[in-house]
């Protein structure tokens, strides 16, 4: 009977104690969407969506921050998706073993680990203090470069988890490699890529560091990919360091914005393809 | 007839016609595939060592034997499965007609259009069961619309599933039952009309119904196609088989007439296996 007792009590206690720890993180994680509702909701208004942003002291919006945000993440993605998917494909399928892949897949992981600062800084000295200053294109190149070795990544990782019988069976009916890859092995994998892809892109989405060096910012509406370009992350740090109170309170706007839009793409990604992520 | 020749070993008790299993149709024997010399390598580890047999043509030929004696590596070397993995490799010759398969000129997608393989697991694929045949058809044939529905029709009816998916071709062929699955796995092998089928314990992860309807299944589609089935269940090869290869430790022990293996093994080993005491 003790060592029952004992038992139930060092239960009780390892129960307490996670429990504990799952309380901190989570009061963090409540109270920092506390904020960032109380203080950004205020802002949200159709100006925000509609007007540019101001100089101080006039009344504005975030639509040019908005619209570049959008313009360069979903450029980013559309570049650095099938890039991403055509390596992991390669490294899970054709390079399991081989030099190259261990090579690429080396690589691909000091890239995933890179701090996305890194990653600026890099496109500022190849791309912007080279070609013409800070535009667009060189914010496209670095959020490329952040979202690719994720999708490379989760693609890989999730054509691993097809089973090889798979793999056989496809093979033992005549079909060519590329067949079997295209018409099984990824489509099995299909929920678990489009998932990696969507987080990626919620992950660019808030980048600053990258975008600070590259696209910069532009208080005017801009859709010259070749020249500075407003958005969201850049905008808010500006505002949010700034003595003017109207500008603190469109950053709040933004910041309640970008919670939001990646909120959104998380729950998108767990809930499109629940049933076959089981 | 083409029986054996050089080096093969004949199947026991003389072989023939005469002494066929009860049940099996006395067509002409032909040789479907044959080995001589066969051996099979995983790395350093000699897997199979120096099989000569023929699998005929329009029979069930069994491979029974404890876990580990080469018979899934034998059967997965008829249709070069092991091209995919680098360390595996296999000497010899396995004949088809009158060439060697294991020569690197083989094409091996029409190989294995012609000698076909299902596997342990069923291993539907991601799309409705309709795809799930046409998947491998369209590999080799370019059909119409309406030539592709009516292969679909002809393979799940071979494969005694016709009746029951027949409204729900669209539907995903994973929702499917096991004993379901597998028939859809067997349905999809035929579909692309190979000469030899290649069964790899096929009900292993069915339950004693299923079994049974791939057992039956079985028994008939051998008038159009050349079985080999491994199976762990020796009931099963005395079941279905006409022909049975007894193996262990990598050799072919015994190979002949079911009904001889099973009744009067010439060999002890194979006596000890069939009765239960060894293995």
């Amino acid at each position: 009977m003790n060592i029952r007792l004992r038992r139930r009590m060092v239960n009780v206690l390892a129960l307490s104690a996670s429990l504990a720890a799952m309380a901190f993180g989570l009061a963090w994680l409540v109270s920092i969407l506390w904020n960032v509702i109380s203080l950004g909701i205020g802002g949200i208004s159709v100006s925000l969506f509609t007007l540019e942003t101001p100089p101080p002291g006039a009344s504005g919006g975030l639509g040019n921050a908005i619209v570049g945000s959008v313009i360069m993440v979903g450029l980013a993605t559309l570049i650095g998706t099938p890039i991403g998917i055509l390596a992991g494909i390669y490294l899970a399928e054709y390079g399991r073993r081989s030099w190259l892949g261990s090579v690429t897949r080396f690589v691909n992981d000091m890239l995933l680990s890179a701090p996305s600062i890194v990653i600026g800084l890099f496109v500022y000295a190849i791309v912007v203090a080279r070609f013409g200053g800070f535009s667009g294109w060189a914010g496209v190149l670095a959020l490329t470069l952040l979202l690719l070795p994720v999708v490379v990544r989760t693609t890989e990782n999730m054509l691993l988890l097809v089973p090889n019988s798979l793999r056989e069976a496809a093979i033992a009916l005549g079909a060519p490699r590329y067949r079997v890859i295209s018409g099984v092995t990824l489509r099995a994998a299909r929920a678990g890529v489009i998932t990696g892809v969507l987080l990626a892109l919620a992950r660019i989405s808030g980048e600053t560091a990258p975008l600070l060096f590259t696209s910069l910012s532009n208080q005017f509406w801009s859709f010259k990919m070749s020249e500075p370009m407003a958005n969201l992350p850049v905008t808010i740090f500006k505002f949010a360091m700034s003595p003017f109170e109207d500008w603190q309170r469109l950053a709040w706007a933004g910041v309640f914005l970008i919670t939001l839009g990646v909120l959104l793409l998380n729950i998108l990604a767990r809930t499109l393809f629940k049933d076959e992520l089981k | 007839m083409n029986l054996p020749t050089n080096g093969a070993r004949s199947v026991s008790g003389g072989l023939p016609r005469h002494t066929l299993a009860q049940g099996s149709a006395p067509a002409p024997l032909s040789v479907a595939l044959g080995l001589r010399d066969f051996n099979f390598y995983y790395g350093k580890f000699h897997a199979i060592k120096n099989v000569s047999m023929d699998i005929f043509r329009n029979h069930v030929t069994a491979f029974i034997g404890p876990s580990g004696c080469g018979k899934s590596t034998l059967l997965r070397a008829l249709n070069r499965m092991y091209d995919l993995y680098p360390d595996q490799r296999a000497e010899g010759q396995l004949l088809f007609h009158g060439d060697n398969l294991l020569d690197r000129s083989v094409d091996l997608l029409d190989l294995r259009a012609r000698i076909g393989m299902v596997f342990q697991k069923p291993t539907p694929f991601p799309m409705s069961i309709y795809d799930n045949i046409a998947f491998g058809v369209r590999m080799h044939e370019n059909l119409s619309r309406a030539e592709m529905d009516e292969r679909v029709e002809w393979a799940l009816s071979k494969a005694a599933l016709w009746g029951e998916v027949k409204g729900i071709l669209g539907r995903n062929g994973a929702t499917l039952s096991g004993g379901q699955q597998q028939r859809l796995c067997i349905a999809r092998g035929i579909a692309v009309k190979p000469e030899v089928l290649l069964l790899d314990e096929p009900t292993s992860a069915l339950d004693p119904i299923s079994t049974a309807r791939i057992e039956e299944l079985v028994t008939e589609l051998k008038s159009e196609f050349t079985i080999a089935i491994v199976t762990h269940n020796m009931q099963q090869a005395a079941r279905v088989s006409d022909y049975t290869a007894y193996m262990y430790l990598g050799e072919l022990v015994e190979y002949g007439v079911t009904s001889q293996i099973f009744l009067k093994p010439a060999k002890k080993e194979t006596e000890d296996y069939i009765t239960g005491r060894f293995g």
